[in-house]
């Protein structure tokens, strides 16, 4: 297997095309977590012309709702939620220049096909993977939408938060190619 | 007539607080076994990765008091109770909400419950999911399975026609798997009932999640369908983490049950690898 490709958002085009379906990645650095609510306000926010409740040119984002945080931790369990629920707002974010989403589960033909044109891509973290995931995230703030509780945008500090490729911006699919090369 | 024996609701209370926090916390014994077999069996060393990393990551949520995912689950509570039993200070449910409201509260649980349409979070994570039985003698026997939402979203009830028989219901199964992926966090476990009604097919395959990996079924119909449709599916490719590999599936379970002559009802509720379950006899 190859090394893993080390990245620090904020990440530019070149950084995402260099990417392969496959590919394993490292992030270390600042990402943003949001799913199903926060996607929802933040696409709202942005069709009414109003700002994002962080800077989405090459951003990460994180499909996390984690649970709270015991005494002394930064944050609790920190896995990926499935996907596909964000999928009617993710190409939005992408045209504003959303870089990478991180996440499990399937995408849809839409986001793929935003990805390719606008040069973003999609990681998959192990699903149900919480408590391991959680040691790689060292600060953690809610910045947007505190009513949405663990749904609310949160900023992460993470550190070297393992990862693997996708879906790439030449419409390479880790799942798909993953499945064909073991079905009998 | 024999005595009631007499439980109290404070104690239901407290015990379902209690399997609450052990169920999202420590991984069943059985899971941990058949994900260290999945290991070992997966030829796609990325799919041997992420099933190392799983078993990691269930020693490291028991070591350190996390819940090993951060979906800890809608509480879908089984109740056994003896009809001789007598529970004083409360209602049954009362009672049971309230151990998940405290459970939930005191483990440092993720609240996942809301409304339908306005999607606000009722805080607490009640109200719980209780299916109960009544059943001869004097005990409680409570099961709570934090069950979430990324693999009970993959889960399908189908109304077949009698015709397609059992060919057509290994077809179903299948299908349902593959059209889940990567989706429900596979390797999974397929809780698999035919027959009964409508709903009964639903809680029936539910309920066979309560069953250990690898347990033997009874029924000898059943233990077949269990064996074929394990090898079926595991024919499709997904593998851990829906990555590719061999092992997509860790355990089925199957349910066989009369239905009425024009119906052919068949339930697969697919769980996830973090099977969480716990229970308690009182």
């Amino acid at each position: 297997m190859s090394q893993p490709v080390r990245l620090t958002p904020p990440l530019s085009d070149e950084q995402v095309a260099a990417l392969t379906a496959g590919d394993r990645v490292l992030i270390s650095g600042t990402i943003y977590t949001g799913r199903d609510a926060a996607h929802k306000r933040m696409v709202e926010a942005l069709d009414r012309g109003e700002d994002p409740p962080f800077e989405l040119a090459g951003a990460v984002i994180y499909y996390v709702g984690p649970s709270p945080p015991p005494p002394g931790r930064v944050i609790g369990a920190a896995g990926p939620t499935t996907s596909y629920r964000m999928d009617p707002y993710a190409p939005t974010l992408i045209a504003r220049g959303l870089k990478a989403m991180i996440g499990k589960g399937k995408r849809g033909e839409e986001v793929k096909k935003a990805m390719q044109e606008h040069k973003a891509v999609y990681l998959a973290a192990i699903g149900g993977a919480g408590a391991l995931m959680a040691r790689c995230i060292k600060q953690a703030e809610v910045i947007a939408y505190p009513d949405l509780g663990p749904e609310a945008v949160r900023r992460l500090v993470v550190e070297d938060m393992p990862l693997i490729v996708v879906n790439d911006v030449r419409g390479g699919d880790l799942y798909q190619e993953g499945r064909r090369r073991y079905q009998r | 007539m024999a005595a009631l024996r007499t439980i109290e609701a404070a104690e239901i209370t407290a015990a379902v607080a209690r399997l609450c926090g052990e169920a999202d916390i420590e991984l069943p014994q059985d899971v941990r076994r058949a994900l260290e077999q999945a290991r070992d069996q997966e030829e796609s060393p990325v799919g041997r990765e992420v099933l190392a990393r799983l078993i990691e990551n269930a020693d490291i949520a028991r070591r350190e008091r996390l819940p090993i995912c951060q979906d800890c689950g809608l509480a879908v509570v089984f109740v056994d109770l003896g009809q001789e039993v007598h529970i004083r200070g409360g209602s049954l449910e009362e009672a049971i909400n309230a151990g998940v409201r405290q459970g939930y509260q005191d483990y440092y649980l993720r609240k996942s419950v809301c409304h339908p349409f306005t999607r606000a979070n009722t805080g607490d994570n009640t109200p719980a999911v209780i299916h109960t039985r009544i059943v001869p003698g004097d005990r409680l026997h409570l099961w709570v399975v934090p069950k979430g939402g990324g693999s009970e979203n993959m889960s399908r009830v189908f109304l077949l026609t009698p015709a397609v028989g059992l060919e057509g219901v290994k077809q179903k199964v299948v299908e349902t798997v593959e059209a889940a992926g990567p989706n429900p966090c596979p390797p999974i476990i397929l809780g698999v009932a035919v027959g009964g009604t409508f709903e009964q097919a639903a809680v029936r395959a539910k309920r066979t999640l309560l069953r250990e990996l690898g347990s033997a079924n009874p029924d000898p119909e059943a233990a077949a369908l269990e064996a074929e449709l394990l090898e079926l599916v595991n024919r499709t490719g997904i593998g851990p983490a829906g990555l590719g590999g061999r092992v997509t599936c860790l355990g089925v379970f199957v349910d066989i049950h009369p239905c009425h002559i024009a119906s052919l009802p068949l339930a697969v509720n697919i769980q996830c690898h973090a099977a969480r379950h716990k229970e308690v006899v009182l």
